[in-house]
């Protein structure tokens, strides 16, 4: 499984990527104060701060500071509602702020400001909760100061202090006005805390309207697009026609000087390798930038890219799977190979998944500034850490010197993840002398996305005289996103090797794996992990929201219904029976999968339950197929099973989505409302992928360039849904992303259930539906 | 110079006759509740309303919108109180929120005419608008919340 490792150190510089140095240990950023702009949230006045996390003014206004990018998940409002339950405070003196670079905000678990991974709820929880009882227990020492009585005589609640004998109570707005609070709590003293139990939770369950959403119904919500400063240059790429490894050779700005407002041409210098053959039209208006990067005439050298195709990048992988040498072990239970020798029967496919495409509706953008030696730049993103440090190589300067103001995030979808955006902006901003925002035009935006990348697996499993599955051999080849960031920490030793120091050594990107090591009891199983390096040059890929689990997951519980099938079970009785618990799959090895492996099969239970599955009659040409997944990684999964009804037009092998039932075992439920809403869309976002988004690489470029041939789901084909919560008090895991995973593997099977046309390739189109009815 | 009427206060820019509406919104007048998502009349995040008419701003020469009434999300309702907006927040609507302003204008155009459409109704006038965080099944239901306030039922 994925394991985490602390970032302790930061990644430095080394030619093309990016590894951690030793040097770099204890790297400290300064925080500096915003210059001022109209920045997206005040800063808070900081009358009393217990924590880092959040301060409470001579008002009471309590605003917690969000060291999350906030994208829609809610993660901010997330993070207030833990800090509201242990303080005590009313939900209408909550507000948020959105934290700067400055480590001090970093994730207290990852110890870096970065955020993905379905992690953040789990992984704040206990700290956000500390923090806010450290406030709380503050705020009743000092009004039993005020009020002359003892502390233990005295209750907090709705943000006041109460003393129930004389029927006295401070606010917490008096407390901290009268100055009597003011201790800031060390780490010793705050794991020192005694946390409430469950049952005591009167804001941890409630469906608390999420604080950053009345801004985003009146255009009040701050995105990094929004943000202005005086004097300020607009920029506008001008790209070359390969995803990587072009060089500019010459530029002609003869035709872009004819435009009004026209500055400059500036070649992007990236040491970092984050980008290109970039171009940036520098001009006093956006428009004007628009029209003067069009006028440029560039001579770029394609680089040896420039050939690469789908077919390539899958023939490449293929060619890596049959030679079965660089295959790095993610799991190894029993003897595959020699239970495979055994088998009465195997069954052998392989399974694609096509590049997809972010395209949050965000167009990425970033505002440099320099001042005063510092760098400002404004832009939303996910990984702060990492960004600084590449800001800093393009600015010259240390990373100190980088601070970096966070927005609301126009979606991120592990899009925002990436650095490119600062790259551009901050060397657009050094050649002109001024501060230029940059604006990525929606086709520069999808060119240049760090997809997810096209994948390619081979699943071989071996079943007995009786049907069972006694061996699986999977192995997983795609481009690995998470070894392109430089910080070993971030990737996994093979099962059969040790982590030497901070090095490469025996190290594999497990989030192009998780997943594969599922919770079924198959004795032998065998899961290889290899970098198509092809890929990894030609495509810079990166995280697209669910990662792994929404291509490994597509394989496994594709492959489970082929062996339901194969040997006339039912696919739900086989999996329940699969699911045992047994070894290793009873789970708790870590407190997040506590319950293992039954958890799931409950999950599955309700989601059956909730559908109709075996019970209603269905039309001609209609079927519902099953899937359950443990997404996102063994040590934190989220149990969610799916049900998807289609029905499928024999003539054309068209398939419409008429009903999803998904239910998702989350431990405990911060917010229900909230989980409910990143279900729903990520149950879209599952038939999207599944069905609709299809991006494709020719001659090294990205061909799809905007919403026209790049097609995301839209309100006229959204599937009916059902969406079942389960919250057993266990602890919380995330929500965001899991239910992408489970919904193609629903579909696939499915479209088998209804028509027997099995398919192996994402998305599904009615050519390959038509296609496999045929065979 | 080009005088644009903007949520009942004119506003004087000199700009290329053929600058997107858009653009003039968003950088020249720093009225940012308009988002750019496409520049291609395909996704309806810049929606605003000509003459109450729900038009892609970034399709939309400033020329064209010149002599008309354009109302951005900002002058929707002064308070920030439409029927759409109290339904978004009801509903809890937005995850990323970059869409949304569009989608309330877009949608605020179809009530304006009819305050009782049907589930089809609002999904032919609303599938220009794209949501990538897919937030679809709760515009439909606060449009509706939206449509019942406004029918005062």
């Amino acid at each position: 499984m994925t394991k985490h490792q602390k970032i302790d150190s930061l990644p430095s510089l080394d030619r093309r990527s990016f590894i951690i140095g030793t040097a770099a240990t204890g790297l400290v950023f300064g925080y500096v104060a915003l210059p001022e702009i109209k920045d997206a949230l005040a800063a808070p006045a900081a009358n009393f701060e217990p924590t880092v996390w959040y301060a409470i003014g001579n008002d009471g206004k309590v605003t917690v500071t969000v060291g999350k990018a906030d994208m829609g998940q809610h993660i901010a409002s997330t993070m207030a509602q833990l800090v509201a339950e242990e303080l005590e405070a009313s939900w209408k003196d909550m507000a948020i702020a959105l934290a700067s670079n400055d480590p001090k905000y970093n994730d207290p678990i990852l110890g870096a400001a970065v955020t993905g991974g379905s992690w953040s709820t789990g992984m704040n929880f206990d700290a956000m909760c500390r923090a806010g009882a450290a406030g709380r227990i503050t705020l009743i020492k000092a009004a039993a100061e005020m009020l002359g009585v003892p502390e233990s005589e005295l209750y907090a609640r709705d943000s006041h202090v109460h003393h129930a004998k004389s029927k006295k109570s401070l606010s917490y707005a008096q407390i901290v006005a009268g100055g009597k609070a003011n201790k800031a709590w060390t780490a010793d003293e705050l794991k020192a805390i005694k946390l409430k139990t469950p049952d005591q939770y009167t804001k941890i369950g409630q469906s608390l309207r999420q604080l950053d959403i009345p801004a985003k119904t009146n255009g009040t919500a701050k995105y990094g697009i929004d943000a202005f400063v005086p004097d300020m240059l607009y920029g506008k790429l001008a790209l070359p026609p390969v995803r990587f490894g072009a060089t500019v050779k010459s530029v002609d700005d003869s035709e872009a000087k004819k435009v009004p407002g026209f500055v400059k041409a500036v070649v992007v210098e990236d040491k970092t390798a984050t980008t290109s053959g970039w171009v940036v039209a520098v001009a006093n208006t956006y428009e004007g930038a628009k029209k003067a990067a069009a006028a440029l005439k560039i001579d770029w050298d394609r680089g040896k890219y420039d050939n690469v195709s789908d077919q390539s990048i899958i023939d490449e992988s293929r060619r890596l799977q049959k030679e079965g040498k660089e295959g790095f072990l993610f799991v190894k239970d029993g003897d595959s190979a020699a239970a495979m020798q055994k088998a009465a029967k195997v069954i052998d496919a392989e399974y694609l998944t096509s590049i997809n495409i972010h395209c949050p509706l965000e167009p990425m953008n970033a505002l440099a500034l320099e001042k005063d030696g510092m760098w400002h730049i404004y832009t939303g993103n996910q990984f702060f850490t990492r960004t600084t440090i590449i800001g800093s190589v393009v600015a010259g300067t240390d990373p100190k010197n980088i601070a970096l103001h966070q927005h609301f995030l126009g979606g991120g979808f592990g899009r925002r993840l990436e650095s490119d955006m600062v790259v551009p902006a901050i060397a657009a901003a050094k050649a002109v002398g001024k501060p230029v925002k940059l604006i990525y035009a929606r086709e520069d935006d999808m060119q240049m996305d760090f997809t997810r990348p096209l994948t390619y697996q081979k699943v071989k499993v071996g079943l007995d005289a009786d049907g069972k599955a006694i061996a699986m051999e999977h192995d997983v080849i795609g481009a690995w996103p998470t070894a392109k960031w430089g910080i070993p920490a971030f990737l996994t030793p093979a099962v059969d090797r040790q982590r030497v120091g901070d090095t490469y050594e025996g190290l594999h990107d497990s989030f192009t794996v998780n997943g594969a090591d599922y919770w079924y009891t198959i004795p032998n199983h065998t899961v290889r992990n290899y970098e198509n390096k092809l890929a990894q040059g030609a495509t810079p890929s990166g995280q697209l929201r669910s990662v792994a689990p929404a291509w490994t997951f597509w394989a496994v519980e594709s492959t489970m219904d082929e062996i339901a099938h194969a040997n006339g079970q039912d696919p739900v009785e086989m999996r329940l029976k699969m699911l045992d618990g047994a070894g290793a799959n009873a789970g708790g090895d870590k407190p997040q999968n506590v319950g293992g492996a039954k958890r799931l099969a409950n999950a599955l239970r309700a989601a059956v339950g909730r559908s109709g599955y075996g019970a209603i009659k269905l039309g001609p040409n209609e079927g519902m197929g099953v899937a359950c997944v443990s997404s996102q990684e063994r040590a934190s999964p989220t149990w969610t099973a799916c049900v998807a009804h289609v029905k499928v037009d024999p003539k054309t092998g068209e398939v419409t989505l008429k009903k999803v039932t998904v239910a998702m075992d989350v431990g405990t439920i911060v917010n229900p409302d909230g989980v409910r809403a990143q279900i729903e869309g990520s149950i879209f976002w599952g038939a999207s992928l599944a069905m609709l988004e299809k991006g494709s690489i020719k001659n090294g470029g990205i061909e799809q360039r905007n919403f026209d041939s790049y097609t995301p789901m839209r309100m006229s084909q959204i599937p009916e849904i059902d969406v079942s919560i389960i919250g057993n008090g266990e602890p919380a895991v995330g929500c965001g992303e899991p239910a992408v995973t489970v919904i193609a593997p629903a579909v696939g099977n499915a479209i088998f259930n209804a028509v027997g046309a099995r398919v192996r390739s994402l998305p599904i189109t009615a050519e390959q539906v038509k296609a496999a009815m045929k065979t | 110079m080009t005088t644009l009427n903007i949520n009942g206060h004119d506003h004087s820019v000199d700009v290329p006759s053929d600058t997107p509406l858009l653009w003039v919104i968003r950088e020249h007048l720093q009225m940012t509740g308009t988002k750019f998502g496409c520049g291609a009349g395909l996704c309806g995040a810049c929606t605003v309303h000509l003459n109450g008419e729900a038009v892609r701003s970034c399709q939309t020469a400033v020329s064209q919108a010149s002599g008309k009434k354009i109302t951005t999300i900002e002058g929707l309702d002064p308070k920030g109180e439409h029927p759409l907006q109290r339904a978004w927040i009801a509903e809890q609507v937005p995850q990323c929120g970059y869409c949304q302003s569009g989608q309330i204008m877009q949608a605020a155009s179809l009530l304006a005419k009819n305050s009782d459409p049907t589930k089809e109704e609002i999904v032919a006038h609303m599938d220009g608008n794209l949501c990538r965080c897919m937030t679809y099944a709760r515009i439909q239901r606060a449009i509706l919340r939206a449509a019942a306030d406004m029918r005062g039922v």
